[in-house]
């Protein structure tokens, strides 16, 4: 094992790509100068201004730009900085590199990554800090993937990377930092659609992703020292999801509590929810609850902020209410 | 391994790139001749010129203060070393016009008459601040006074800026407004599609550049082949003009004619003010990357001072004229600092019934 941050794991993950496949660069804004958080540290002197190409402020044309380069044979990503920028470039990524495959029969596969890093961050206010990824797994024709540690930071952006279809890569900004852990060498490539489980217990079903699970795992202990013992999926992707994991699951403790750090009315938690109700049927089904943010912009205000932030203790809370009912 | 890039491509586009950057250095040389003005400016008004940008500096210099004893969180960009843009723009403009701002904000909203009181009040995150908390530093608007907001978002304003030119244009109002916008903004489709659409409807309407020649850490010869910004007008039929934007008085010149040319029905303008920031992108960036010479070049011609010498020359200002304006800027900042710690945050109770709104 190595200690690594998650930009650490991200960095090794493309530069090992960039080593292995001559066709795979980088575009985005300030990216040869190593980018915002470090995340394309070296690169430069390593794979020369060619293959990692810093642009102007130039949101759409950056996007565009590497679906054009895409379907001409080479494997982009393209670095949107901080996940709110992406709105700048909606026509590219909703219009054109969600549709090209399908749209155009078959005949071409845009295999560009965008990176997408979201959520709340030091009090960075409503324009900087917003997390709707589930925007995203309404849209058909992406692959949406958001990681929560190190290891699938890696092991998920070189599956990504190898894709030959788009991939909206969710880098978690709030857990960027931290320190963290992965496997030495050579980084092998984690499936798509596959959960992985961080914690077993058959009192109820906890699914999360993305900046939270540090905080469903603290509150995985604190549930554990009353007696409620959690089954914990980190689904790591949201397009495609491991249903097949969630259900086994929820079969087995019969109930669901979805938490995830973005907007709770429309958020993602509540597509799980209706398709468990919906594959093991009501009466399989004695709790199938979210718990996400309010429907409100980000506050600057860091007191305000922490009043929608979905935090350990309300974790805790609504786990128990569900463990109980 | 095979590169798939043509290294002939490579070296045109960075033998470009050092091009670019020479040619920049090279205009903000030319841009050192200092402009002779006619008419000797009325005392009134460089006395302004100087209160406003000294009220900037102080603000920016002991809020980065605030920010490094950690009572401000957040983004924070100062406007060091930009007074004279906002300075000698806003002075121009009068009550019912609009401007609409930057991430780079607080200086517009100084120099535009905003309460410092409620300006520190939003940083220190108070119910009596602008936003009451919810924007912080990159937020800070107050739409009543027709200060249409700064804005997390590069090139966000100007659209914006068009849309209250034409609002006014549709009401009959001779109202101008200027929007701020920054070198970086300019390569956003925004730029070009705002200053199209205020050339068709011929709005009153002012779109300031302030090439700072830096995005974050990007030179802007690595992001335009053409550095004088200004050149971008006349091919969509825009007047177009450079001026010293750490010369508040001729900023302010230019933003005057150019207001009165709008209300006349010769609008749109579009302005590029040249200037440097005098520390990096924001608080916390060093800057490491912005060249000592030119850095100093510009400190040499700071806009603060330039302001300040204009008051004492050409103004007649005494040193006691200049040191009661100095002490009561300060004052009104600690006097801010004051009121935003004795006021309270927006209650749980409150921000709960706020959210309900919609
Ligand atoms: C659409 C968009 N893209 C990227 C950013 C991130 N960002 C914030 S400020 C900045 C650079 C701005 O440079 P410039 O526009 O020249 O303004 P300056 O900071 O020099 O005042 C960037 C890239 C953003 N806020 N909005
Ligand atoms: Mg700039």
């Amino acid at each position: 094992m190595i200690d690594v941050t998650l930009v650490d794991a991200g960095r090794l993950a493309v530069q090992q790509e960039m080593r292995r496949d001559p066709r795979v660069w980088v575009l985005g804004e300030d990216v040869a100068r190593g980018g915002l958080w470090g995340q394309y540290r070296g690169f430069l002197e390593e794979f020369g201004a060619e293959r990692i190409v810093s642009t102007p402020i130039s949101e759409s044309t950056i996007m565009g730009a590497g679906l054009g380069a895409a379907l001409v044979g080479t494997r982009p990503i393209i670095e949107m900085r901080i996940f709110d920028f992406v709105m700048c470039a909606m026509d590219e990524l909703v219009n054109q590199i969600a549709k090209i495959r399908y749209m155009f029969g078959g005949q071409a596969r845009p295999a560009v990554v965008v990176r997408m890093p979201h959520g709340m961050w030091r009090n960075s206010a409503a324009q900087h800090s917003q997390m709707l990824e589930s925007w995203f797994v309404h849209l058909p024709g992406v692959i949406v993937v958001a990681p929560s540690c190190a290891a699938d930071e890696a092991g998920l952006m070189v599956s990504a990377i190898r894709s030959d279809d788009p991939v909206l890569f969710f880098d978690p900004k709030d857990l960027w930092l931290a320190a963290d852990r992965m496997p030495a060498g050579e980084i092998q490539p984690i499936p798509f659609g596959k959960a992985r489980r961080l914690h077993e217990g058959g009192d109820l079903t906890i699914v999360t992703w993305s900046a939270i699970v540090p905080k469903v795992m603290e509150a995985v202990t604190l549930l554990a020292a009353q007696g409620v013992h959690a089954d914990v999926l980190d689904l790591r992707t949201l397009w495609p999801w491991d249903e097949a994991a969630v259900l086994a699951s929820v079969k087995k403790t019969k109930r669901l509590l979805v938490v995830h750090e973005a907007v709770e009315v429309g958020g993602f938690g509540g597509e799980i929810v209706a398709r468990v109700i919906d594959q093991l049927g009501t009466a399989h089904v004695k709790v199938a609850r979210r718990l996400g943010a309010p429907r409100l912009p980000i506050p600057f205000s860091p007191p305000l902020e922490n009043q929608i932030r979905v935090t350990t203790e309300k974790i805790v809370a609504a786990a128990m209410k569900a463990a109980r009912e | 391994m095979k590169k798939i890039f043509s290294t002939n491509f490579c070296l045109a586009f960075k033998k470009q790139m050092a091009k670019n950057r020479a040619k920049a250095g090279d205009l903000w040389i030319i841009m050192a001749k200092p402009r002779a003005s006619e008419n000797t400016p009325p005392r009134e008004l460089l006395e302004k010129l100087f209160r406003t940008a000294y009220a900037i500096r102080v603000f920016e210099t002991e809020g980065i203060k605030l920010y490094r004893q950690g009572l401000i969180r957040g983004y924070f960009h100062p406007y060091l070393g930009q007074e004279g843009i906002a300075t000698g723009v806003c002075a121009a403009l009068r009550k019912g016009d609009f401007i609409a701002s930057t991430h780079r904000g607080h200086g517009h909203c100084i120099a535009w008459g905003a309460d410092i009181k409620r300006m520190v009040a939003e940083l220190l995150q108070k119910e009596t601040g602008y936003c009451r908390g919810y924007g912080g530093s990159m937020h800070i608007a107050d739409i009543t006074t027709g200060n249409l907001g700064a804005n997390g978002i590069v090139g966000a304003g100007t659209p914006l800026g068009v849309g209250a030119a034409l609002a006014a244009q549709v009401r009959g109002s001779d109202a101008v407004t200027v929007t701020f916008t920054t070198d970086g903004a300019t390569n956003n489709g925004t730029f070009l599609e705002s200053l199209n659409l205020a050339a068709i409807w011929n709005l009153n309407f002012i779109l300031v550049i302030e090439n700072n020649q830096y995005a974050v850490s990007t030179p802007i010869g690595e992001s335009t082949r053409e550095t004088d910004l200004f050149k971008r007008g006349a091919a969509i039929g825009v007047e177009s003009h450079l001026v010293d934007g750490n010369d508040p008085l001729a900023v302010y010149n230019l933003t005057e004619e150019s207001a009165r040319k709008c209300r006349a029905g010769q609008g749109p303008i579009l302005i590029e003010a040249r200037t440097f920031r005098h520390m990096g992108h924001h608080v916390n960036d060093p800057g490491k990357y912005m060249p000592e010479d030119k850095l100093a070049y510009y400190k040499q011609r700071d806009p603060v001072d330039r302001a300040r010498n204009n008051f004492v020359d050409l103004g007649h200002a005494s040193a006691a004229d200049v040191s009661t304006i100095e002490r009561s800027v300060e004052k009104e900042f600690a006097d801010a600092v004051e009121f935003s710690k004795g006021s309270r945050e927006v209650s749980v109770d409150e921000f709960r019934a706020f959210a309900a709104v919609y």
